[in-house]
C-alpha cells in the first residue's frame, strides 16, 4: 500500500541519503520524492511516497524520527492535507490538432508553457490520478513526453513540532 | 597569541581528553600522521593494533566492560573501511564507541584521491550517526555531539570523519557548553499510566516471565530488574546480551531463551500470559517462528528506542523510557499494591512448580567423558574457575554457545559477545580492550579454531601490551556451527568446514614471548587451566575437544521455541 510522508529535516550533507537509505535499508520502495528548502533555509521538507504494507507504517514513520538530522516525519497518507503533483508534458501536434489539444489542456486546468510549430509543452498541476487522465488523453493526441515532480503534501493539521531541547554539556578542562 | 594556537589534530585529542578518554585504539596512515603526531606527545594512551577491525572490537570490549564510550581510530580509505565490521557489531548490540577517520584533504574529495573513501557515505547505514569535518571551527562540536549521541538514549557507534586540512589547520578548541540536537529526542522518563497498568498486570498474571535483553545492561538496571523479579516473584530470563543482568544463581533466573536456550526458558516463553520485556528485542534467535512464540501471553515491552516497541509483537502495554527508571517506577507501583500480592497465589505456586518440572526434566547440565574432552566439560572448568566473577569475551560458533549455556555471572559486564551481528574474530580483539579497561580482573577470551584464526594477529598486541589475557581455544578442528547445520539440515555433506591445519600453541604463542600448550586428556584439563589463569602473563591454551558434538537444544531455524531438539536423535529399539 501506497504512504504517504512529510519529513522535517535539517538542510545538512547528507541528510537526504540518511532518509532514502533507511528505506531501502528495510525494504520499502520509494514511489516518489520531492525535496526543496523550507522558509528556514537551514531546513529542507520532503514529501516522499513509499509502498509499505499497512501493519509497517508507523514503524517506517518511527525509524525515520530516530534519524538524528530528521526533525519530525509524519504519515500524511490519511488525516487532513494537501497533495498535489505537476506534470510537465510535450505533446507533438498537427496543424490540425492544436485547438483541440489547447481546449483539452484547459479543461484539465493545465496551461502551455512552450509552443512551436512541432508542438506545446503543457503544465498540468492536481491530485496523481487527475494527472494520469490528462496524460492519457494527451497520448491519444500523438507522441508525448512526461516529467512528473513526485506527490508534495502539505498537512492541515495543528500538530506541534516537538524538538528535543539544548543539554548542557559538562566538558571541563583537562587536567595537566 | 600564537602560543595558543593549536592544530586540529591537538584539539582533537583535546576534545577527547574532555571527554575523559583514557584509551584510544587505533592504527595510523597517511592522512593521519598530524594527528599520530600529536598523540606522540602522549595527552592519551595509544594501543596498535594489527588491523582495524580489532581497533574497533577492542573499542567494544572496553566499552562493554565499562559501560563508558570505546575510542578506535583508522586512517581513510582502507583503514576506514577495515573499521565497517567493528562498527556494524555496535550498532546491532547497541554499544557506545566513537570512531575517529582521517579523510582526504578538502579540496580532493571526490578526485579519487589516493586511499579515497567515501567513509562518510560507507558507514552511514552502519552508525547511530555520523559526520564529515572539513573545517576547524567546526570540530569540537561534532566531536562532543558524537560522544553525547554514542552514551546516550540507545547507545551506538558514531563516526568522525576529518579531512587532513582539517588535522593541520591551525586555531583553537572552542569550548562547547550545550548540545542542541533538536531531532535527538530521547524520552527515558516512561508514561505514568502505562507504568501503572503495567503493574497492575504484573498482580493479576497467573503465569509471568520477565524477558530481560541488553537494554538492561546499558542502563545499569541490574538492582532494579533483581528487585522486580523478586518482588513479583516471576521466574526471569535474560538473553545472549544480558547474561549477568542477573545473577546466575539467583533462584528466579532460569537462563537464557531462544535457539539455544533452555528448555525451561523456552517452554515458559510459550506458556506464560504475561510476557514482561525490558530493553530486550524479540530477535529472531529469541522467538523462533512467530506466530508460536508466546502465543497466550500479554505483553508489557520497554524499551528507550521507541521503534522497537511494537516492531516485531504489537505489545499490550508500551513503554517507551529508560529501563532503569521505568522499572523504579513500576517498583513504586507495585509498593502501593503490595495489599493484592497473593491474590493469585495458588496460580502462581502451580506456575513454579512448572518451571521447576522443565528445570528438572531437562537442566543444561555439562557432559563428561574419559576419552576425550567435551565441549560442555571445557566450560564448566572455565566456569569453575571463574566462580560468577571473570570476565568472559567470546568469540562465535558453538563454543559461544557452550559458553552462554554453562558458565555462570553474576554481574553484569561480565558477558562480552558480539550477539546481532555475531562476527567471527571478535573475541580475541575485544578481551584485549576489556582487559585493559579491567586491569584487576581475570579475563578470558573463549575462541572457537575458526574464529581465533582471524584474530591472531592481535597476539602481538597482547604481548605487547603485557595484557595477561587467558586465550582458550575450544578446538573442534571444525567451523563448528556451520558443520553442525550441515549435518542436521544438509544430510551431512560437509562442505568447507574442516580446519585440518592449526597451527602449534607452544610455538605461536612463543613467537610472541608467551605460553601455550594443547591440552587433550580430559584428566589433564583442569590442572591446563589452572596453569593458564596462575601465569602472571597472556596464555594460549589450545584445547582440543570431541569434533562432532553439537549444541543442544536446538530450535531449528523458523521452528517454534517449544518444539526444542533437545539432542542427538537416539537409535529406536524395535520390537
Ligand atoms: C566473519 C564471519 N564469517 C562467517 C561466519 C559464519 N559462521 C558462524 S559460526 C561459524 C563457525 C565458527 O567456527 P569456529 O570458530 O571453529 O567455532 P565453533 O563453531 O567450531 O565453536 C561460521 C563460519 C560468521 N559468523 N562470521
Ligand atoms: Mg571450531
Amino acid at each position: 500500500m501506497l504512504q504517504l510522508i512529510s519529513v522535517l529535516l535539517e538542510n545538512k550533507p547528507g541528510a537526504l541519503m540518511r532518509v532514502t537509505g533507511l528505506l531501502s535499508a528495510r525494504g520499502y520502495n520509494i514511489e516518489s520524492l520531492t525535496v526543496a528548502r523550507t522558509m528556514d533555509p537551514e531546513l529542507s521538507r520532503m514529501s516522499i511516497v513509499v509502498d509499505v504494507e499497512p501493519n509497517q507504517r508507523s514503524q517506517v514513520i518511527k525509524q525515520m524520527n530516530k534519524l538524528i538530522n530528521v526533525l519530525q516525519a509524519s504519515d500524511l497518507s490519511e488525516g487532513p492535507a494537501v497533495r498535489r503533483e505537476m506534470a510537465l508534458v510535450r505533446v507533438r501536434s498537427t496543424m490540425q490538432n492544436r485547438t483541440a489539444i489547447l481546449k483539452e489542456a484547459e479543461i484539465f486546468g493545465a496551461r502551455a508553457v512552450d509552443s512551436s510549430v512541432e508542438g506545446f509543452a503543457l503544465e498540468a498541476t492536481g491530485d496523481p490520478e487527475k494527472l494520469d487522465e490528462f496524460i492519457d488523453v494527451m497520448r491519444s493526441y500523438g507522441e508525448i513526453e512526461v516529467t512528473r515532480s513526485g506527490l508534495v503534501v502539505v498537512s492541515l493539521d495543528n500538530k506541534k513540532l516537538r524538538l528535543a531541547p539544548p543539554v548542557p554539556k559538562e566538558v571541563e578542562a583537562p587536567l595537566i | 597569541m600564537p602560543s595558543n594556537l593549536m592544530s586540529g589534530a591537538q584539539v582533537v585529542l583535546e576534545c577527547l581528553q574532555r571527554e575523559k578518554v583514557e584509551v584510544i585504539f587505533g592504527y595510523p596512515g597517511g592522512v593521519t600522521l598530524p594527528l599520530y603526531d600529536a598523540i606522540f606527545d602522549g595527552p592519551i594512551k595509544h594501543v596498535l593494533v594489527r588491523h582495524e577491525q580489532n581497533a574497533a572490537f577492542a573499542a567494544q570490549g572496553y566499552a562493554r566492560t565499562t559501560g563508558k564510550v570505546g575510542v578506535c581510530c583508522a586512517t581513510s580509505g582502507p583503514g576506514a573501511t577495515n573499521l565497517v565490521t567493528g562498527l556494524v557489531d555496535a550498532m546491532m548490540d547497541s554499544i557506545p564507541i566513537v570512531a575517529i577517520t582521517g579523510q582526504v584533504t578538502s579540496k580532493l574529495i571526490g578526485s579519487d584521491a589516493f586511499q579515497e573513501a567515501d567513509t562518510f557515505g560507507i558507514t552511514r547505514s552502519g552508525t547511530k550517526h555520523n559526520f564529515l569535518v572539513k573545517n576547524l571551527a567546526e570540530l569540537p562540536r561534532a566531536i562532543h555531539e558524537a560522544f553525547h549521541i554514542a552514551s546516550t538514549g540507545r547507545p551506538g557507534p558514531v563516526l568522525v570523519d576529518i579531512t587532513k586540512d582539517c588535522f593541520t589547520a591551525n586555531g583553537h578548541y572552542t569550548p562547547v557548553s550545550s548540545i542542541h540536537l533538536p531531532g535527538y529526542r530521547v524520552y527515558t522518563d516512561g508514561h505514568a499510566g502505562q507504568m501503572r497498568r503495567a503493574a497492575q498486570a504484573m498482580l493479576d498474571a497467573h503465569r509471568p516471565l520477565v524477558y530481560a535483553g541488553g537494554g538492561i545492561i546499558h542502563s545499569g538496571a541490574s538492582d532494579e530488574l533483581r528487585k522486580l523479579v523478586e518482588t513479583i516473584d516471576a521466574p526471569a530470563v535474560t538473553t545472549l546480551m544480558a547474561l549477568g543482568a542477573l545473577p546466575a544463581n539467583h533462584p528466579n533466573f532460569i537462563s537464557m531463551p531462544g535457539m539455544h536456550g533452555s528448555y525451561a526458558a523456552n517452554m515458559a516463553m510459550t506458556e506464560t500470559d504475561l510476557l514482561i520485556a525490558l530493553g530486550s528485542r524479540f530477535d529472531d534467535r529469541v522467538t523462533g517462528r512467530l506466530s508460536a512464540f508466546a502465543p497466550h501471553a500479554k505483553v508489557i515491552h520497554v524499551d528507550i528506542d521507541p521503534a522497537e516497541v511494537g516492531k516485531i509483537r504489537v505489545p499490550d502495554v508500551p513503554i517507551v523510557g529508560d529501563v532503569k527508571k521505568v522499572l523504579q517506577k513500576i517498583l513504586e507501583e507495585l509498593g502501593a499494591l503490595a495489599d493484592q500480592k497473593e491474590k493469585n497465589a495458588p496460580a502462581r505456586a502451580q506456575w513454579w512448580g512448572q518451571v521447576k518440572e522443565w528445570q528438572r526434566l531437562h537442566p543444561l547440565a555439562p557432559v563428561f567423558s574419559n576419552d576425550e574432552i567435551k565441549p560442555q566439560h571445557l566450560m564448566a572448568e572455565i566456569d569453575r574457575l571463574s566462580g560468577g566473577e571473570a570476565i568472559v569475551c567470546s568469540d562465535v560458533g558453538q563454543h559461544q554457545m557452550w559458553a552462554a549455556q554453562l558458565i555462570k555471572f553474576n554481574h553484569p559486564r561480565l558477558w562480552i559477545n558480539s550477539g546481532g551481528l555475531g562476527s567471527m574474530g571478535f573475541g580475541l580483539p575485544s578481551a584485549l580492550g576489556a582487559q585493559f579497561a579491567r586491569p584487576d580482573k581475570l579475563v578470558f577470551a573463549i575462541c572457537g579454531d575458526g574464529g581465533f584464526q582471524m584474530s591472531i594477529p592481535e597476539l602481538a598486541t597482547i604481548a605487547n601490551q603485557q595484557l595477561p589475557v587467558k586465550i582458550i581455544v575450544m578446538n573442534n578442528g571444525y567451523l563448528g556451527m556451520v558443520r553442525q547445520w550441515q549435518e542436521l539440515f544438509y544430510n551431512n555433506r560437509l562442505s568447507q568446514v574442516q580446519l585440518d591445519t592449526f597451527p602449534e600453541p607452544e610455538k605461536l604463542a612463543g613467537a610472541y614471548g608467551f605460553k601455550g600448550r594443547t591440552v587433550e586428556r580430559p584428566s589433564q584439563l583442569r590442572k591446563a587451566l589452572e596453569d593458564a589463569v596462575n601465569e602472571p602473563g597472556p596464555y594460549l591454551l589450545n584445547v582440543k575437544v570431541s569434533p562432532f558434538e553439537n549444541v543442544y537444544p536446538m530450535v531449528p531455524a523458523g521452528g517454534a521455541v517449544n518444539e526444542m531438539v533437545l539432542g542427538a536423535p537416539q537409535p529406536v529399539e524395535v520390537a
